[in-house]
């Protein structure tokens, strides 16, 4: 962890607890659509947009963490290449824990929309769309709204600024799978198929959207880099660490005292959102377990609360950043249930492609249910290791059944003793199992 | 014998504007199919999809398919208002079997069917993006947060 201690600047969500955030008018009053003129009015090519963004070291908040910069430089140069190229916005948020890019959405539409253009601008695309879970019937209204205020005020169309750049932005929604998260599940389900993810390559810059080049960004993502724009990489840097500079939502939740979304920078130690933040472990109670940034990144031991929440730091803890989204279990949770209960979200989810991911998140759901219900045998932890080295590392089509197996080595690496528990009890210790029961039989 | 369903007017007309929105027709069947749900029945009959296979130049086993592999599309009849109950891990850690169980007790249904009553359909769902908020319900679209128990008898009287 660095010595000196980390800025503090509070700008996503700068703007939020302002009285109608959501509107024009209070988006542009408080400095709103001035990264799209510097950017269109300023004599910024597109090319330096794009080093802006790679020098400011902006990494991906959908998950992977990747360089924005670099990865709209992998767009094709629209001298060689004539087809229509296409920004789909990621927002289809349904990581479990992870809630952010809602309150984006919600509060700050314009902030996102101001991203998207300048997005745009810098990669060449004339259309976006902006694919929203399903669920999220106010996000997105609340950008359906401001893309048509925008419109309405010359800033989506032609000639935006009365320049000669052209966007257009459409909204498009999902219906409720978690795999259309994955950016090849995304492109498929906006074609209108069923989410199956497509094998890479070809990656979505060669052949995305109607095999066209397209750019995946998500929401948080994209509503930094006005920001970037207008305040420049140098003051970016300032924030958070070398590798991992800027801020990030961290949605903080489970047994704590205040869950909520927090905007801190990168590298904060996780303790400090749990203790100044979230207010502690809930009920004066114990820190058991954690998850560090959503269902798909391996539990934690309490014990390892003083980590940076950084990409780097995370890994080197034993999991991973993922979406920043913190699940925190008390000593009263049972890790067991909560990996059956992850289980079987990634049985559901599986599309089922691959042998592999379809039979394999079958499996772990079973056997994690199994344990949890104290009819498991020893050597079903061997077998759920055996599973998940089948699954994964890179495997699959897609990260799904990484993001499975994942969380299962992570339990039996760091909770061995109470699988192991479990099976010589022939119960849940902790006496979950009667529920746990009742759960499988209404989900079968 | 029968004639081949149609769409309503007003449906096509709006989805004859929503293509435009798209270089390929197909790319507005997803939202369609939502448009279609919520205005003929809160649920897709087998007409509803022969329909809109119509309308998009597909096979009624395409659009099938496609419906299918989506949960929030029902494509058996559901009770007049739609109970969600997330299931998943923040909700979980703080008390969603409860929420779940009494949304069952209040409506008197189980969890994937509708009530005898016809009025209500609990259905266990995955994440909804309210994790901060745990637990939660979905009532016709609408998200409940912060529920304790008690409150889940309130928030269903809403619509009784
Ligand atoms: C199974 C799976 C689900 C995903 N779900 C999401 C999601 O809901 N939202 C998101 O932004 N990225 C999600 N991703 C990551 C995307 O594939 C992609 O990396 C991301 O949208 C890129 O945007 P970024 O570079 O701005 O982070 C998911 C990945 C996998 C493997
Ligand atoms: S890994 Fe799983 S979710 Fe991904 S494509 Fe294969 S079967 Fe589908
Ligand atoms: S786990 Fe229930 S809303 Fe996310």
């Amino acid at each position: 962890m660095s010595a000196t201690p980390l800025k503090r600047e509070v700008y996503l969500l700068s703007r939020i607890d302002l009285p109608d955030s959501h509107t024009l008018s209070v988006y542009k009053a408080n400095g709103g659509y001035q990264a799209l003129e510097k950017v269109l009015t300023g004599g910024f090519t597109p090319a330096q947009v794009i080093q802006l963004v790679k020098d400011s070291g902006l990494r991906g908040r959908g998950g992977a963490g990747f360089s924005t910069g670099l990865k709209w430089s992998f767009m094709p140069d629209v001298a060689k290449d004539a087809r229509p190229r296409y920004l789909a916005v990621n927002a289809d948020e349904s990581e479990p824990g992870t809630c952010k890019d809602r309150v984006l959405m919600e509060k700050d539409p314009h902030g996102l929309i101001e991203g998207i253009l300048v997005a745009c601008y810098a990669m060449r695309v004339k259309t976006a769309y902006v694919y929203v879970r399903g669920e999220y019937r106010l996000s997105y209204e609340r950008v359906a709204a401001a893309v048509q205020e925008a419109r309405a005020a010359g800033l989506i169309g032609q000639k935006i600024l009365g320049t000669d750049f052209a966007c257009d932005i459409w909204m498009h929604k999902g219906a409720g799978a978690y795999i259309c998260g994955e950016e090849t599940g995304l492109m498929e389900s906006l074609e209108g198929k069923r989410g199956h993810p497509r094998p890479k390559p070809p990656f979505p810059a060669g052949s995305g959207l109607w095999k066209s080049p397209t750019t995946v960004n998500n929401v948080e993502t994209l509503c930094n880099v006005p920001f970037v724009i207008t305040r420049g990489a140098e003051w970016f840097k300032s924030l958070g660490t070398p590798k991992s500079p800027g801020n990030i939502l961290i949605g903080i939740s489970g047994h704590v005292e205040r869950p909520g979304v927090y905007e801190l920078p990168l590298g904060i130690s996780a303790r400090s959102v749990l203790e100044e933040c979230a207010g502690g472990v809930w009920k004066g109670r114990t820190l058991k377990a954690w998850i560090p940034g959503g269902s798909s990144t391996g539990l934690l031991p309490g014990a390892k609360i003083d980590v940076a929440m950084d990409h780097d730091s995370i890994r080197e803890a034993g999991s991973m950043l993922g979406t920043g989204a913190m699940i925190m279990l008390d000593e009263t949770a049972c890790t067991v249930r909560a990996m059956q209960v992850i289980s079987r979200f990634y049985d559901h989810e599986s599309c089922g492609q691959c042998s592999q991911c379809r039979e394999g998140t079958q499996w772990l759901a079973q056997i994690f249910a199994r344990l949890e219900r104290g009819q498991g045998r020893m050597e079903d932890i061997e077998l759920l290791s055996s599973l998940a080295n089948g699954m994964a590392p890179a495997k699959t089509i897609c990260a799904l059944a990484d993001a499975a197996a994942i969380p299962t080595h992570a339990i039996v690496k760091n909770f061995r003793a109470e699988l192991e528990e479990h099976v010589r009890l022939g119960r849940c210790p902790l006496g979950s199992a009667h529920e746990a029961a009742e759960l499988e039989e209404a989900h079968a | 014998m029968s004639e081949r369903p149609q769409l309503p007017e007003r449906l096509r007309a709006e989805f004859s504007e929503l293509l435009t929105h798209y270089p390929e027709r197909q790319a507005a069947l997803i939202p369609a199919l939502h448009r279609c749900q919520e205005e003929l029945g809160g649920w897709l009959t087998p007409d509803t999809l022969e329909a809109l296979a119509e309308f998009f130049g597909l096979e009624p086993v395409e659009v099938f398919g496609v419906a299918s592999f989506y949960p929030m599309f029902q494509l058996r009849p559901v009770g007049k208002h739609m109970v969600a109950v997330c299931h998943n891990i923040a909700c979980e850690l703080r008390g969603a079997e409860d929420v779940l169980r009494e949304a069952c007790r209040v409506t008197g249904a189980k969890p994937g069917q509708p009530s005898s009553d016809g009025r209500f359909s609990v259905m266990r769902v995955e994440c909804q993006g309210a994790c901060t908020a745990a637990p939660m319900l979905v009532l016709d679209g609408v998200f409940h947060e912060n529920l304790a128990t008690a409150d889940v008898a309130r928030v269903l009287g809403s619509v009784r």
